[in-house]
């Protein structure tokens, strides 16, 4: 059918030079004229190809307009319902009986208003003897015509009096294009094998591309925007010599978390408000003993230079389980791992032996610098919003080597962060129980036009490393970022929950787009 | 960290200088410190508009460790050093003409052993009060209270009118009903026992109670004509409370931990020591403990540490001479002294030498280090089970499956009665102490994560695809720390119909990548996987099944003891493991989960495939 209809506007166009209205026009296979929307929009579809539209507007009548037209308006009814002036009066009731309440009170009110009829006593009488209903008359045009010769300001009363309503229509005004035959036959739109086979592309016409359009959507999976965020900063860490640490440690004693690390027993970090702590099992074997004995008298009474925190050792609180509060718990095992041969330890079939050359100096202490990274989940007891979360992700990078500096430190950040983009950095000097100097890393937010904190950084303390058994020379730096920050701002998230968590949306996922610091 | 405000005016005066805010900014940022806010503009705001407003306030973060700096008094000392306005104040101990045998004392009963066994104090005489003055006085108290007293249960303050009070004092522990005074605010006498009733509805005090509720005696302060004191941690007496007018001070302090307790009064007794009429004088107390020895309160010699000047050069990369770092570290209020023997030796007190490094370091400023790059060259290595992981997650991305990123914790029967699974006890790792029932315990299975992925996004076209490599944990009680990770795999499909084959087609493209062949069950051959009908209950009865690999055979102990660490856990027979399950997941899970369309899934351990060398 479609076909056929196009056919006849082709037909028409070429009889007529144009089609001025479309509603003239008799769809193939239907009854009457194309007068409907309906039947409109079917001839839309077929013209759609083609050209020139026009949309217009009209009128018809609401409910009430048809009652009109078919029995007069209010007013007239009112006015027919009364006597002529010298009878007996006609009373509201009786008025409401004879033309229904709703006319005896709009009619009642214009027929005064047009001097119709008069009031006489406690009723109502014909005041002329004639009346023309315009109202009537003006509704009668509009439902045939669909519009007043009046002009708009009439059309405009008869809205506000609700007997009629706009509505939408739309015909069509074609004329014949620079291309016009009365052939159907379609232009190509694609290269086919068989165009090729038969050699037809040569005489085809081929349809003009519509450049603007989308290409179809592909069908591949997608990796999560957060863990393409910790690819890129794990190449860059790869590329400046790190060795990934294993972090596969969620459950840590308090003895790792943070006794090792010379964090205080009493510290704020370590409470039930802050840190999730295990109920079953709840309590660690113990650690090895020797450096175990050695990191107890750091805290309770000092060494290395330091007075210690002076506070009684609490076995308990070191032997307690907890999900790790940051990865440094598993940098603290590495280290601890990477002075076994400082200690004098014997590390058969460990990664470390393997990848060093045996000492054989004499004076070797059994120290090899190292460079080490994590990427890895943390857990805080923490109560969700758009900031935080109970579990997130932390970056870590370690350096040992004998005499590292401050200055040092700071070098490998600069060099870190501009890898990740982040030109323009400054430290702020922070206070962290395990790490002097402590140093919070700063960055210029172009953007926001301000200097944002990124992350955390410093030397880790002597009273942490010297009971692990590094020689007093070995210096060890640390640094720490959320993962989270970073992929926010890179993907433009407000709210921590849409990225992290069983709420991320999977078309997120589908469509974030690749990270390249 | 925490935020304080300071009147903006009255610090600047101390620092006399009027400073922008960026420029106070800057200050605060190299001395490590953090402007959070300064309200200048929001006060001329209100005062535009005719509301009432107050000074203009400079909110500023502090590090957690300085306690000195969370009063104006304390920010101004320091900042006026580190800008080399003056020199740090040298605080002494002023005795009574009569010397020591004039001293007040305090005799520390037995009894206060059982409930807060450690006391301090310190008199502050000929104090002059301003009423801004008075109000940092009050709020020092209350600062150090919070922080470092952690809310009273740690160290408690109170502080006194000494002129109200006739010394000798004696610090005393007594049951509840055998204490009766007016406390601060009201001028009827209550016992101890009923104070506790009475301050259960305040709003304030009513979280301090628990510290002493359950003791069967109260820490108490008498005065020789048995006025109370304070009743510590709770309340001080009307009796002897400070006003504006007060001259002279008492200020006692008690403690459960006797370090912190020595830090506090020294420092309301070291910052308020500024007001005394002759500033920076403190007159000591003399204490008796039961066992009859004495001490000197506040003890505040200092603690000597000696650094050297070329291992502070060594750290941050300086070559600074010893007066160079000497005045660095005058800036930061520490006065070192140089060793007249060994000029490389600075001696100061504090913490250890690395606080001294530290110190040096912020006076010289961080940011004007020099620029340096370390030498440290080491080989870039990535972890085994992060390359393994990779592979997979690139290669299901490749197939078509969508990467999710669920919690880790989970609540009890998501992770068992949801997945018809019931929970052993030997299994999971649980928490104690959640603030949501979304955290009972560490996922023992990655499918709930993933059923929940589902669940949030129903809006999304099918099939929906999803997958996650991700650590589950297990508790474990050979280990130190009585659990262990495990790398799993694991995948759910959902859509119109179950798909079996789906998931299952996804677990043989993961082992085609990882050049695993399928095998049968006794076969004979090396290596390889296959499945065979299971009966997880997570899974639709005879759609449910259990994938089996058979790792190459063993070569080397290590490989042996692996794999019979393993064996502990499933065995099938042979060599051949249980690795996981996949299977059409039961319709009363989905339920559960709120699922309304059929799903399948697949789930197995990666850390078989490692390769062992």
């Amino acid at each position: 059918m479609a076909e056929q209809l196009q056919q006849l506007i082709l037909d028409t166009l070429d009889a007529q030079l144009t089609l001025p209205d479309t509603r003239a026009l008799k769809i193939p296979g239907q009854s009457g004229l194309a007068s409907s929307h309906d039947a409109q929009i079917t001839i839309l579809g077929a013209l759609n190809s083609l050209l020139s539209r026009e949309a217009i507007s009209s009128h018809v009548l609401t409910p009430e307009g048809v009652q009109i037209v078919r029995e007069g308006s209010h007013e007239a009814r009112v006015w027919a319902a009364l006597p002529e002036r010298g009878n007996a009066p006609l009373g509201v009731q009786d008025l409401k009986k004879s033309v229904g309440d709703e006319a005896a009170k709009v009619g009642q009110g214009r027929a005064f208003k047009s001097g119709w009829i008069a009031k006489e006593g406690n009723g109502f009488v014909k005041a002329v003897s004639n009346i023309t209903d315009t109202t009537q008359i003006e509704l009668r045009e509009v439902e045939s015509s669909g519009t007043l010769a009046a002009g708009e300001k009439a059309l405009a009363e008869l809205r506000k009096r609700k007997l009629i309503i706009q509505r939408k229509g739309q015909w069509f005004t074609v004329d014949k294009g620079a291309n016009f035959s009365t052939s159907i036959a379609k232009p190509e739109t694609d290269l086919t094998v068989d165009m090729l086979t038969s050699g037809s592309w040569k005489k085809s016409t081929f349809k003009k591309y519509n450049f603007d359009a989308d290409g179809i959507p592909t069908s591949g999976g997608a990796l999560h925007p957060i863990l393409k965020v910790r690819e890129e900063i794990r190449s860059i860490f790869l590329e400046m010599g790190f060795e990934e640490m294993p972090t596969g440690t969620f459950v840590e004693s308090g003895f790792w978390c943070f006794d090792a690390l010379f964090v205080p027993q009493l510290h704020p970090a370590r409470e039930l408000q802050d840190t999730f702590y295990l109920s079953d099992p709840s309590m660690s074997l113990p650690p090895p003993s020797d450096y175990y004995e050695r990191v107890a008298r750091v805290h309770e009474h000092g060494g290395y230079g330091s007075i210690g925190y002076r506070t009684p050792w609490s076995h308990e609180e070191s032997h307690k389980l907890l999900l790790r509060t940051h990865t440094t718990a598993s940098s603290a095992a590495m280290l601890y791992k990477l002075a076994a041969k400082c200690r004098g330890e014997d590390i058969d079939g460990d990664l470390y032996a393997k990848a060093q050359p045996g000492a054989t100096n004499a004076n070797d202490d059994g120290f090899r610098p190292a460079k080490l990274f994590s990427i890895d989940r943390v857990f805080r007891n923490e109560t969700m919003d758009a900031t935080h979360l109970a579990e997130f992700h932390q970056v870590e990078g370690v350096v040992a080597d004998r005499n590292l500096t401050l200055a040092d430190l700071i070098g490998f950040m600069r060099t870190f962060f501009l890898k990740m983009g982040m030109k323009n950095l400054r430290f702020k000097p922070a206070y962290n129980p395990y790490t002097e100097p402590s140093l919070e890393i700063f960055a210029w937010h172009p953007l926001l036009e301000k200097w944002v904190e990124i992350g955390n950084s410093g030397m880790f303390r002597p009273e942490m490393l010297a009971p692990m058994g590094f020689p007093p020379d070995v210096r060890v730096h640390g640094w720490g970022i959320g993962l989270e920050r970073p992929t926010m701002i890179r993907y433009g998230i407000n709210n921590i929950r849409t990225l992290v968590g069983h709420k991320t949306s999977i078309e997120n996922v589908e469509n974030s787009p690749a990270v390249m610091f | 960290m925490e935020t304080f405000p300071i009147d903006k005016s009255e610090l600047f005066e101390r620092l006399g200088h009027q400073y922008t805010t960026e420029e106070f900014d800057r200050l605060c940022f190299d001395y490590g410190l953090e402007l959070d806010e300064d309200t200048t503009a929001e006060v001329e705001a209100a005062i535009k508009k005719g509301l009432p407003a107050e000074r203009p306030q400079l909110k500023i973060e502090v590090p957690a460790n300085r306690y000195d700096l969370v009063c104006l008094e304390g920010i101004a000392r320091a900042l006026r050093a580190f800008l080399g306005k003056q020199d740090p104040p040298q605080y002494t101990l002023a005795y009574p003409p009569g010397g020591e045998k004039d001293l007040i004392t305090v005799t520390v009963s037995k009894e206060t052993q059982r409930v807060r066994p450690f006391f301090a104090c310190a008199v502050l005489r000929n104090i002059k009060f301003t009423p801004m003055s008075y109000a940092s006085f009050i709020d020092l108290q209350d600062k150090l209270h919070q922080n470092i007293g952690r809310r009273r249960s740690l160290v408690a303050i109170g502080t006194h009118d000494l002129d109200t009070l006739t010394p000798p004092f004696r610090y005393e522990a007594r049951t509840p009903t055998n204490i009766a005074f007016a406390p601060l605010g009201r001028d009827t006498v209550h016992t101890a026992a009923e104070l506790m009733q009475i301050y259960e509805s305040d709003k304030h005090l009513s979280r301090y109670l628990h510290i002493i509720r359950d003791s069967d005696v109260y820490p108490i302060i008498y005065d020789s004509e048995d006025h109370v004191l304070s009743m510590p941690p709770i309340i001080n007496s009307e009796h002897s409370k400070i006003t504006l007018a007060t001259k002279n001070v008492f200020i006692d302090t008690t403690a459960t931990d006797d370090t912190k307790l020595q830090i506090v009064i020294n420092m309301v007794a070291s910052m308020f020591s500024e007001y005394c009429a002759e500033p920076f004088t403190i007159e000591p107390c003399k204490i008796v403990f039961p066992d009859g020895s004495t001490r000197i309160s506040p003890d505040i010699a200092p603690r000597t540490v000696t650094a050297r000047a070329s291992y502070i050069n060594s750290c941050t990369s300086l070559s600074l001479t010893p007066s160079a770092i000497q005045s660095l570290l005058t800036r930061m209020t520490l006065s070192p002294t140089i060793s007249p023997n060994d000029p490389d030796a600075l001696s100061s007190h504090f913490h250890a030498r690395v606080d001294i490094i530290e110190d040096a370091a912020v006076a010289y400023g961080f940011n004007n280090l020099p620029d340096i790059f370390p030498q440290t060259s080491t080989v870039a290595q990535p972890l085994p089970i992060s390359k393994l992981t990779d592979v997979i997650r690139n290669e299901w991305a490749m197939a078509g499956w969508v990467e999710a990123l669920p919690f880790i914790l989970c609540s009890h029967e998501e992770n068992f009665s949801f997945m018809n699974r019931p929970d052993p006890g030997s299994l999971a790792v649980k928490i104690a102490n959640p603030k949501t029932l979304e955290f009972q315990v560490v996922r023992t299975s990655l499918l709930p994560g993933l059923l929940k992925t589902i669940r949030e996004n129903r809006s999304h076209a099918l099939p929906m695809r999803v997958f996650e490599l991700s650590d589950v944990v297990f508790k474990d009680t050979s280990r130190e720390r009585q659990a262990r990770n495990e790398r799993h795999a694991g995948a759910v499909w959902c859509a119109r119909s179950a798909g079996f084959e789906v998931v299952h087609g996804l677990l043989d493209r993961a082992m085609k990548m990882l050049e695993v062949p399928r095998i049968a069950k006794g076969d004979g051959k090396d290596v390889g996987y296959y499945i065979k009908e299971g009966d997880d209950p997570a899974y639709f009865p005879g759609r449910a099944a259990t994938i089996y690999y058979r790792p190459p055979p063993s070569k080397t102990s290590k490989t042996g003891e692996l794999v019979g660490e393993l064996k502990a856990l499933h065995i099938d027979q042979d060599r051949d493991i249980a690795i996981g399950t996949l299977g059409v997941l039961h319709p009363t899970v989905l339920e559960k989960f709120e699922i309304t369309y059929p799903c399948s899934a697949l789930e197995f351990n990666m850390e078989v495939f490692l390769k062992r060398s």
